[in-house]
């Protein structure tokens, strides 16, 4: 009853507007909303092919880290999972402590690394499931980074050692327990070799 | 038309008279997540515009009643264009009385929502957007929608990680993180034209990039000195500067509404917790959390006052506490929250199995709702709001 009241009020306010305005105008009370967007337009156009690198390395400052080199240095060098599989180390729940009992898998990487004076290391981190997305971004980037200290301390020049943190998007193992978990909180070295060469 | 005239102003005195007591601001410690929904009855509206309103309502703390128990009478129709009124019950003044015309259904009914919260000088979100990351695992792209989920548009086409999407305030533009070129990098996309670049491409993670209020600075988290590190760059270029230098896990910045704090998750003696620093450097401050939250992906509300997290216990909680710290009130399953610009709803992440799901939150109602899932990616995560 209510609501055919109130239709009926609308209409008769439409009515007296329009009779009032001659129908040139739209009623003042109607509120238009253009089609599309209220706001500015969204163009989604594709997005423009990649070019170009902005770079930039700190050389200062030994006491906060060892300073990395630019991505865009070894960008198109080959990775090679296999070389180093068997030497993937394994961390413990929310640490980034290298332990004793990988650094032997370390020292072969950097001996690898130092009978082979072109060649340069990738280290991946990764990170089980039991974080938040970005805090595991950034676990991962410092089991990456931890195992590349390990690496400087053996000898081997910051400058060939990249790093790239997956956080939990890369899973060893899909799983959800215990057992899945323990495989993925993980740094894995990947061979980079300069183009054209094998290892 | 003079008469109408009159009649609007007399209104808008009606209306301002009524919404005083209206107004639900976030008590101080007291009264988040158990405040009483708004008591709402609803009649006339069918089909889209019903579910419409019905959705926005309930997440900006509404809820549906008869007419007996409700404060507020909303009626009208939607044969055709929507048209809309809402009653006070107790001081019998009409609030909102509109028609509406153009674009869709679903717009129509966002803008008389909108109209009734404006109505009690609250912000409305009906017409605001949300970005976030769609995935199927491991790769996904960068999706924006309306904050309801409807509508959504992938802006990536990477294929590839991508991660941590981050709107430019009041701008058609994001930051966000892609690993296209294998390695994570963030990004500077604009919405209206298309262009995208590279903002940060140094050695080792370049991630979690958070935008100044002003637009003009980016907090984000990079390790290109050896270390994971906060750091500030200018939008317009140029090289960052180092906030932290820490060999424990910065991550998650946020900017305080008043662009003075950047706030992230820290470690203290591997003990997680949150601080924040100055855009120009300084000592970082802890804030003070009553409980041992395990606290990251802090995100601090327009208004200043609040700030929201993640807690990690046996799983995750969204938690809120004063911006100054203190209580921790701990509200909903769930990560990664992104508040409104009305600073009561959030949007946030809800783990299920190994996928992720977009839903709602009412802070002071704790009322919860799931935002559609999106076709195309089996998982939706890391929303931002547009504020």
């Amino acid at each position: 009853m209510k609501v055919t009241k109130f239709t009926n009020l609308l209409v008769l306010a439409v009515v007296l507007t329009l009779t009032a305005s001659g129908c040139r105008k739209r009623p003042g009370y109607v509120t238009n909303i253009p089609q599309g967007k209220t706001e500015n337009p969204i163009d989604l156009s594709p997005a423009p092919a990649l070019s170009g690198t902005d770079s930039g390395t700190n050389n200062s400052a030994n006491t906060s880290g060892f300073p990395q080199s630019d991505p865009s240095l070894r960008q198109n060098w080959p990775r090679d999972a296999k070389f180093f599989e068997a030497d993937t180390a394994h961390f413990d729940f929310d640490s980034s402590v290298v332990k004793s009992a990988d650094k032997p898998k370390v020292a072969k990487v950097a001996e690898h690394l130092k009978a082979n004076p072109s060649h340069a290391v990738e280290v991946d981190g990764h990170c089980d499931e039991r974080g938040t997305e970005e805090y595991n971004r950034s676990l991962g980037e410092r089991r990456a980074l931890a195992l590349r200290e390990e690496l400087i301390s053996l000898g081997i020049d910051p400058g060939r050692i990249d790093t790239v943190s997956y956080g939990k998007d890369r899973p060893a193992d899909t799983g959800h327990d215990e057992s899945a978990w323990k495989k993925n909180r993980r740094g894995e070295f990947l061979l980079e070799t300069p183009p054209g060469t094998t290892p | 038309m003079n008469r109408n005239l009159s009649v609007c102003i007399l209104l808008l005195f009606a209306i301002t008279g009524a919404s005083t007591q209206e107004v639900i601001p976030l008590p101080k410690n007291v009264g988040i997540g158990n405040a009483q929904p708004v008591w709402v009855s609803m009649s006339g509206f069918t089909g889209e515009a019903a579910q419409v309103l019905q959705f926005d309502l309930y997440v900006q703390g509404f809820n549906f009643t008869n007419t007996e128990g409700a404060q507020y009478l909303i009626s009208g129709s939607n044969n055709g264009n929507l048209q809309g009124r809402v009653t006070d019950k107790f001081n019998k003044s009409v609030m909102v009385s509109k028609a509406y015309s153009g674009a869709s259904v679903r717009r129509q009914a966002h803008a008389f929502a909108d109209d009734f919260v404006r109505a009690l000088s609250r912000k409305p979100i009906g017409e605001t957007k949300i970005a976030f990351k769609g995935e199927n695992a491991p790769n996904g792209e960068i999706y924006i929608a309306d904050f309801d989920g409807h509508n959504p548009q992938a802006v990536t086409r990477d294929n590839a990680i991508v991660a941590a999407p981050c709107w430019v305030p009041g701008r058609l533009a994001l930051y966000y993180v892609s690993y296209k070129l294998n390695h994570p990098d963030i990004f500077y996309q604009n919405l209206s034209t298309g262009e995208r670049r590279i903002f940060a491409r140094y050695g080792g993670s370049n991630i979690s990039p958070s935008v100044s209020p002003d637009g003009n600075d980016v907090a984000m988290i990079l390790s290109k000195d050896g270390w994971t590190d906060l750091y500030v760059g200018r939008a317009g270029g140029g090289a960052p500067s180092r906030l932290t230098k820490s060999p424990q896990d910065e991550s998650s910045p946020c900017w305080s509404p008043n662009g003075q704090w950047i706030c992230y998750a820290s470690k203290d003696h591997e003990r997680r917790s949150l601080s924040k620093i100055s855009p120009s450097g300084g000592q970082p401050q802890r804030i003070p959390i009553s409980l041992g939250a395990n606290p990251t992906e802090p995100d601090w509300s327009p208004d200043g006052k609040w700030i929201a997290f993640t807690a990690q216990y046996r799983d995750f909680q969204i938690c809120v506490i004063p911006a100054e710290g203190g209580e921790a009130v701990t509200l909903v399953a769930g990560e990664d929250p992104s508040w409104a610009p009305n600073s009561r709803t959030l949007i946030f992440a809800r783990r299920q199995g190994g996928h992720y799901t977009l839903s709602l939150l009412d802070v002071p109602t704790k009322q919860v709702k799931d935002v559609p899932r999106i076709s195309g990616s089996a998982s939706q995560s890391q929303p931002s709001w547009a504020r």
